[in-house]
């Protein structure tokens, strides 16, 4: 019988788009690129110069602080262009695709003799390194250390999110083999969503805990706070369930496979719907097959809308992303006396907006979900943190928030050691912003800090 | 209409902008601006949406909870008026005479403090903050209606700039903005501030009313008779001698500062920013159990005075109890910020002041001083709660190696 742990604080945003379970279709685009500030923390060598040929699973950089951890391209074909930005920092490295997806072989390993070194080596050279990250710092792992654990969770709870038990379908071998190869490094902690009969709770080598409860428990660093804290001078490895099955292929077929199902989501998208891709695709391609509604400005984001990265109409999927979400721009928006008006169509976890009376059970039932208007202004101006204990109510770990992040600011290390900065990354803070009064770009702060932490501290 | 506003604002816009000719008011226009249309700055990173509330919406719903009092304040105003000279009024006369003798106070305290508030802003080139939209409204409602309008100016002008921008503007301030204001009042002007003559307008009002007072009259506040009543137990009553209770001093229409008086119209007020979660109710309930207790225990246990006696249901009715627990203790800026921090705050602001109003005798009113004084333990209560979570991290990260 599996733990269970409910958390009350946190909140659903109620944002319509939610992808329905079809597979769309769509054609592969033709190119692909490898973006190194994806990879936060990073220092690129090349590996390869334009005009290059390419396979699925070659190199094509390396972190310079660890020769070992390569950094792959997604499909067979040639290197296109290298576009370097000031002081001829790498921004990203355009492949095109020979669309016959030819892959790199690598050597099948008998999983029950080998060893967490090997391991930990195959991993690096085959360029799935990247997809474990660690905390503290909610960087990529450092493979020198040992982790305590290593947490996955297979539920995400993020707005419009896709459903990993339909992603995983027919993939639960690789899953339970990508599983097992982490279980060889340390314990695998896997969150299970509660209630709800779903493929990850047959998953063994792993141990399972349930959760129940708003968003962010879905995330993993709530997990971890509840289930086993980080401390100072520990490490837990994190890695997202859409991963793990690119360890299962490693494994199972000697091959570095980074196809994925995307949810293209949002208000905006005419049919919500999941698209088979490979990470690093432009997502002009899956654009095309669906459509955008509205006449505005729109923003394309690779990811959530809470923890999502700005892309072009013609941008790329980033390597963690698990979903596009297309929203309203809204820069074009002049709304009269906001601070007076009714505003029925916004939302507001406060209730100085009208929220509160249609997100009630009986209203619901009487009128169906509100449709929101959702656009990505801020809402206001930025001010200095005036209310209190609003960070709190959405955040259900034992941490002062808004204590860590004055910590934060003011560059206090500490303070933020004391106040829990091991254990948090930006995304579990994402909540915070959106709901903070005075506009603070929290998970900034968050990144900022961890950042300067890791290179004071190591 | 909006298109309109919008096209004659961008068509303004370039002068207040860096190199045009009124560039030095470009936090005030930039002011103007944000109120009249949402501002329509994107996210560039992090999340992509925002909740609809903001600072604005946030100031405007205290405002807006603090009108129930106001008007009460005013209406009040004329009816001590026309009380104590007796001469019988209409409601509309009545409440034409408080509104003119209010306003005043009300506009002089807006000008001061957003002059100030804009000038500031312009100096250190960012956004006109909020905060004193509530500020501006408080200082009208806890002073006294005979207050002099320069004494209203030059304290607002103090407190804003002391209290509030030289520790960095709205959110950085130590102490509540208009109790610092009303401090200054009562340590700079004691004789306009306390005593039996200040509480009641017994002349004229922009050539209204005026008249001698009734042979009986008294312009003591209840609070002011309990403190020099001989007996034990004071008999209370209004300015013209009319024994009076609880329920009177429930309603209000009694003497005392512009807005303190009714606590009915002060519950008005709490009942929306309680709802809307702007106050904290934390704090609001513990500052009533704290006033409660600590008034029934000096009933019971106290020294042999009038105000010792006092039941303790009174003193949460009279004088500024109510009002400072429901605007002041509440200001989220100056009170504690954790939720065990919340309740020790406002436990001890209730307990203070009635502690003061008890135990001192120069003066009958605590809940200013109470406030004070707690706003500067409040990051101290914060500290000892966040330090029992950092202890118990600390004791985690010993104890599992």
């Amino acid at each position: 019988m599996a733990n269970l742990i409910k958390t009350k604080r946190g909140l659903n945003i109620p944002i319509n788009g939610r992808p329905i379970e079809i597979i769309g279709t769509s054609t592969l685009p033709k190119e692909f690129a490898l973006i190194p500030d994806n990879y936060h923390g990073i220092t690129p060598k090349l590996l390869v110069k334009e005009g290059d040929e390419v396979k699925a699973g070659s190199p094509v950089f390396y972190e310079k602080q660890f020769p070992g951890m390569n950094f792959v391209s997604p499909v067979s074909g040639t290197i296109k262009s290298i576009i370097r930005g000031e002081r001829r920092k790498i921004i990203s490295i355009i492949i095109e695709s020979d669309e016959k997806m030819t892959y790199q072989q690598f050597e099948k390993t008998d999983l029950s003799k080998s060893t967490p070194d090997e391991i930990i080596t195959i991993l690096q050279q085959s360029g799935l390194w990247a997809y474990i990250k660690q905390r503290p710092y909610d960087v990529i792992a450092n493979p020198t250390k040992t982790p305590k654990a290593i947490f996955i969770s297979s539920f995400d709870t993020a707005p419009l999110a896709p459903n990993n038990d339909f992603v995983m379908s027919g993939q639960m071998a690789d899953f339970q083999t990508g599983i097992d190869v982490l279980a060889k490094i340390a314990t695998v902690q896997l969150g299970v969503r509660y209630g709800k009969k779903s493929p990850f709770s047959t998953v063994k080598n792993a141990v399972i805990t349930e959760y129940d409860g708003p968003h962010p428990v879905g995330n993993v660093g709530i997990q971890i706070n509840h289930v086993s804290p980080v401390n100072k001078g520990e490490v837990v490895w994190t890695v997202n369930p859409q991963d793990v099955l690119f360890f299962g292929r490693l494994f199972n077929k000697g091959i570095v496979d980074l196809s994925r199902l995307i949810a293209l989501t949002g208000p905006n998208v005419k049919s919500p719907q999941y698209y088979q891709t490979i990470v690093g695709a432009n997502i002009e391609s899956l654009l095309k097959g669906n459509r955008i509604t509205g006449n505005m400005s729109h923003r394309f984001i690779s990811g959530n809308v809470l923890t999502g990265i700005q892309v072009k109409g013609n941008g790329w999927i980033d390597p963690y992303a698990t979903q596009i979400t297309v929203l309203e721009d809204g820069n074009d928006i002049h709304e009269l006396m906001g601070w007076g008006m009714p505003r029925f169509r916004k939302f507001s976890m406060s209730r100085t907006f009208f929220t509160f009376i249609f997100e009630t059970k009986l209203m619901r039932r009487l009128f169906g979900n509100m449709k929101y208007k959702w656009d990505t202004r801020l809402m206001g101006g930025r001010r200095a943190i005036i209310m209190s204990g609003e960070y709190d109510k959405v955040l259900p770990m034992d941490i002062y928030p808004e204590f860590l992040f004055k910590a934060m600011i003011t560059n206090d290390l500490d303070k933020m050691e004391a106040l829990g900065a091991y254990e948090i990354a930006p995304e579990d803070v994402a909540l915070c912003e959106f709901v903070c009064t005075s506009k603070l770009p929290l998970q900034q702060i968050v990144r900022n800090a961890l950042d300067y932490m890791k290179k004071e501290l190591e | 209409m909006r298109n309109k506003l919008r096209k004659y604002v961008d068509k303004l816009k370039p002068h207040f902008m860096k190199g045009g000719k009124l560039e030095k008011l470009h936090s005030v226009f930039d002011g103007f601006e944000t109120f009249l249309f949402v501002p329509n700055t994107t996210s560039k990173n992090g999340t992509h949406i925002h909740d609809a509330i903001d600072s604005k919406r946030t100031m405007i719903m205290v405002v807006v909870a603090l009108i129930p009092a106001l008007l009460f304040g005013m209406f009040n105003v004329g009816y001590q008026h026309y009380l104590a000279i007796g001469e019988a009024a209409g409601f509309w006369d009545t409440f034409l005479f408080g509104a003119l003798a209010v306003l005043p106070i009300v506009v002089v305290s807006y000008l001061v403090g957003l002059g100030i508030e804009f000038v500031v802003a312009q100096i250190k080139g960012h956004e006109i903050q909020e905060g004193f939209l509530v500020s501006g409204m408080l200082i009208p409602l806890i002073v006294p209606v005979d207050t002099p309008l320069w004494m209203i100016a030059v304290a607002t002008a103090f407190s804003v700039i002391f209290a509030k921008e030289v520790f960095g503007g709205t959110g950085m301030n130590i102490f509540n903005v208009a109790l610092v204001a009303r401090a200054f009042l009562f340590f700079a002007y004691p004789t306009y501030m306390s005593g039996d003559t200040v509480w009641v307008r017994t002349g004229t009002t922009f050539g209204l009313g005026g008249g001698t007072p009734v042979d009986s009259y008294s312009g003591a506040t209840v609070l002011g008779e309990v403190a020099t009543s001989t007996t034990q137990n004071a008999q209370l009553t209004d300015i013209i001698g009319n024994p009076i209770g609880f329920w009177d001093g429930f309603l209000g229409l009694i003497p005392g500062s512009i807005g303190e008086t009714s606590t009915l119209a002060i519950l008005l007020g709490a009942a929306l920013i309680l709802f809307t979660g702007i106050a904290s109710w934390k704090v609001m309930l513990s500052v009533f159990t704290g006033g409660a207790l600590m008034a029934l225990v000096f009933n019971n246990f106290g020294p042999d005075t009038a105000i010792a006696h006092f039941p303790w249901y009174n003193h949460l009715v009279y004088g500024g109890f109510a009002f400072g627990a429901v605007f002041m203790a509440t200001d989220p800026v100056t009170a504690a910020r954790t939720d065990k921090g919340k309740w020790i705050y406002g436990f001890l602001i209730g307990a203070l002041a009635i502690i003061i109003r008890v135990l001192n005798p120069g003066y009958p009113e605590g809940m200013m001083l109470a406030i004070l004084f707690m706003n500067i333990f409040a990051p101290l209560i914060d500290y000892y709660v966040v330090d029992a979570n950092i202890k118990k991290r600390l004791k985690r990260a010993t104890t599992q190696k």
